[in-house]
């Protein structure tokens, strides 16, 4: 409880960030995966005439609307924070963030709250193909407000788009489409929709093999797993080729995040990708000589091939990205941190002189002091850091959920697999060891969810905006007693959210479809 | 069905009326739920919990653009001579 208590506010701060935002990852990949199962069997009692595939479908929306009750809203909590835990990086970013987010309210929200009533209480009340439609746009919807959150949170690990204005300390956008259209925005809204797909899948053939397990309804869970078997297998080998995208964008805009998923101190040429690795608990500094791993089995040349679509190209380590010197993509030679830091403190120093020469009416002067801040722009973030290791992310935990992920990633496709072959064949309903194991690959797909977003943001600390502005100037001066005591509060509500669902969850699935 | 359907025309006032007061007990728990969820987010929570941190700082919204520029060189590192 003393460690508790003597955190600062930064931890806090990003501690009740992070909560949040897990337990609102509970509910999102559900609706986005579940949606489009449900709208897939729907889709088949509307070409088919089978009513019981409608029973199907409605079994299936009323998982999805346990979940999109429970869920809806968790996400406002989040704005809440950028208020009040982060008012300068919500002063800083207002003009990039408020336009995605404002499209997501207003369009991506009202479309599918909109379908959502016609979905549950049009059945019997509009014909059979505007109910489906509104299934599908419910679908759409979520899937819409998606992509909006992504681009925001995708400008945040690859600013573009925006010009900086000393006088608004604002990023302000002059390129929406660079903002939307970002190469990383498109591969993290791909595999965050795949993954969510795929958890879908998951879910419905855990469910469905769990009334295999008990023997009942065991026609209606086979025809649930005939579908999510065909639909996560595909999700899934969709979710792999978006993950090397994934890879690609790391390696060329975040490749100090890369480094940290790799456990990579000392780039090479040619560099291979850890398979399974134990990293060594005794390596602390970046540039001593212990050896990062324990153990460790690489494929040979393919973090090369992933990162840079060429198997001999240097890969640059935590100490290379550091130290600099390497050559760039666009064949410039990297910065070192210090370097970085001289230009980031350039840059502060002229917004200081701009602030001082605009004050005392000095026009030329504040003209020239502006010009320093943006041409030194691309490194404002490390004048705020002082120290090499303060780039550094939190290299045990990026490795371990990057690798979990990938295994589970991979799991999955052969899970998938041997499900259809089973069901197939006709031996899913008498196979106890793959029911078992069905149920409880549950619980490894929204591990895998969570701990993707954990690479993806711990993997970017210590920045808010990489390169642009780090965790310490984002968060406001708010108390940390004060975060603490919201961050319990939220600890509270989220686990009592999360005990409702899953109570309202089991005892409807104990319920069981209605035939 | 599908012909009985669109002899009617649709409603959006019915199927709301006849959707709420004919929900099953799970839908109304779900209801209840999403409204005490919505009161304690946007009465409890963000009045007394989260209020807009910059406005306490500033007497308008033109000194935002200030204060933030005054954080920002205060946590420089130039600014303390590191």
């Amino acid at each position: 409880m003393d460690l508790l208590l003597n955190a600062t506010a930064v931890g806090w701060a990003r501690g009740q960030f992070a909560l949040t935002a897990g337990y609102h990852w509970i509910f999102v990949p559900l609706t986005l995966g579940l949606g489009v199962i449900m709208a897939i069997m729907e889709t088949i009692y509307v070409r088919t005439g089978d009513e019981k595939w409608k029973k199907t479908a409605k079994f299936w929306q009323i998982l999805f609307g346990i979940n999109f009750a429970i869920g809806v809203a968790t996400g406002i909590i989040l704005e809440f924070q950028f208020g009040t835990n982060w008012s300068n990086y919500s002063l800083f970013v207002g003009d990039i963030f408020g336009a995605p987010l404002a499209i997501e309210g207003i369009l991506a929200f009202f479309l599918e709250a909109t379908f959502i009533s016609i979905m549950f209480f049009g059945w019997n009340r509009v014909s059979k193909k505007m109910h489906l439609a509104s299934t599908w746009l419910v679908t759409l919807g979520a899937t819409l407000s998606a992509f909006w959150i992504l681009v925001a949170n995708a400008w945040m690990q690859y600013p573009v788009g925006m010009e900086f204005n000393p006088d608004t300390m604002r990023n302000e956008m002059v390129d929406f489409w660079a903002v939307a259209g970002s190469s990383i925005a498109m591969n993290k809204f791909f595999h965050t929709v795949t993954s969510s797909w795929g958890l879908g899948a998951a879910f419905v053939v855990g469910v469905s093999s769990w009334y295999l397990i008990k023997k009942r309804h065991q026609d209606f869970a086979l025809r649930s797993i005939k579908i999510a078997t065909i639909f996560g297998l595909i999700s899934f080998i969709l979710i792999a080729v978006s993950g090397d995208g994934s890879a690609y964008e790391v390696t060329q805009k975040q490749p100090m995040k890369l480094a940290a998923m790799e456990g990579l101190y000392e780039g090479k040429e040619g560099a291979g990708l850890v398979a399974i690795g134990l990293l060594n608990p005794k390596k602390e500094a970046y540039n001593d000589d212990i050896n990062p791993y324990l153990f460790k089995i690489e494929i040979p040349k393919l973090l090369s091939l992933m990162g840079y679509r060429n198997i001999n190209a240097f890969v640059p380590g935590i100490k290379d990205v550091i130290d600099g010197g390497y050559t760039l993509p666009d064949g410039t030679t990297a910065l070192s941190f210090r370097e970085k830091r001289e230009r980031g403190l350039l840059a502060h120093k002229a917004l200081a002189d701009y602030q001082q020469a605009k004050s005392e009416g000095r026009d030329t002067d504040a003209a020239n002091f502006e010009k320093v801040i943006k041409d030194n722009y691309s490194y404002f973030g490390y004048g705020f850091l002082e120290k090499e290791k303060d780039v550094i992310p939190n290299v045990p935990l990026t490795f371990y959920m990057f690798h979990f992920m990938v295994l589970v990633g991979g799991y999955f496709i052969l899970f998938f697999a041997v499900v259809w072959y089973f069901h197939q064949k006709k031996k899913m309903e008498n196979s106890k060891v793959l029911q078992y194991i069905g149920l409880w690959s549950i619980l490894l797909a929204y591990l895998a969810s969570q701990f993707g977003w954990v690479v993806a943001e711990v993997g970017r600390q210590p920045w808010t905006i990489q390169d642009v502005l780090p965790v310490q100037a984002a968060v406001s001066g708010v108390p940390a007693g004060n975060v603490m005591t919201t961050f319990i509060l939220f600890a509270v509500l989220f686990t009592v959210l999360l005990v409702a669902e899953v109570t309202i969850m089991l005892k409807q699935i104990r319920k069981g479809p209605d035939f | 069905m599908d012909s009985a359907v669109k002899e009617e025309t649709f409603n959006w006032f019915s199927m709301f009326w006849e959707g709420f007061t004919g929900m099953s007990k799970l839908g109304r728990t779900l209801w209840i739920i999403v409204i005490i969820k919505l009161i304690i987010m946007f009465a409890i929570l963000r009045p007394i919990f989260f209020p807009d941190f910059l406005k306490l700082q500033v007497n308008d919204e033109s000194e935002k653009a200030g204060y933030v520029r005054e954080q920002m060189i205060e946590r420089s590192s130039f600014d303390s001579g590191k």
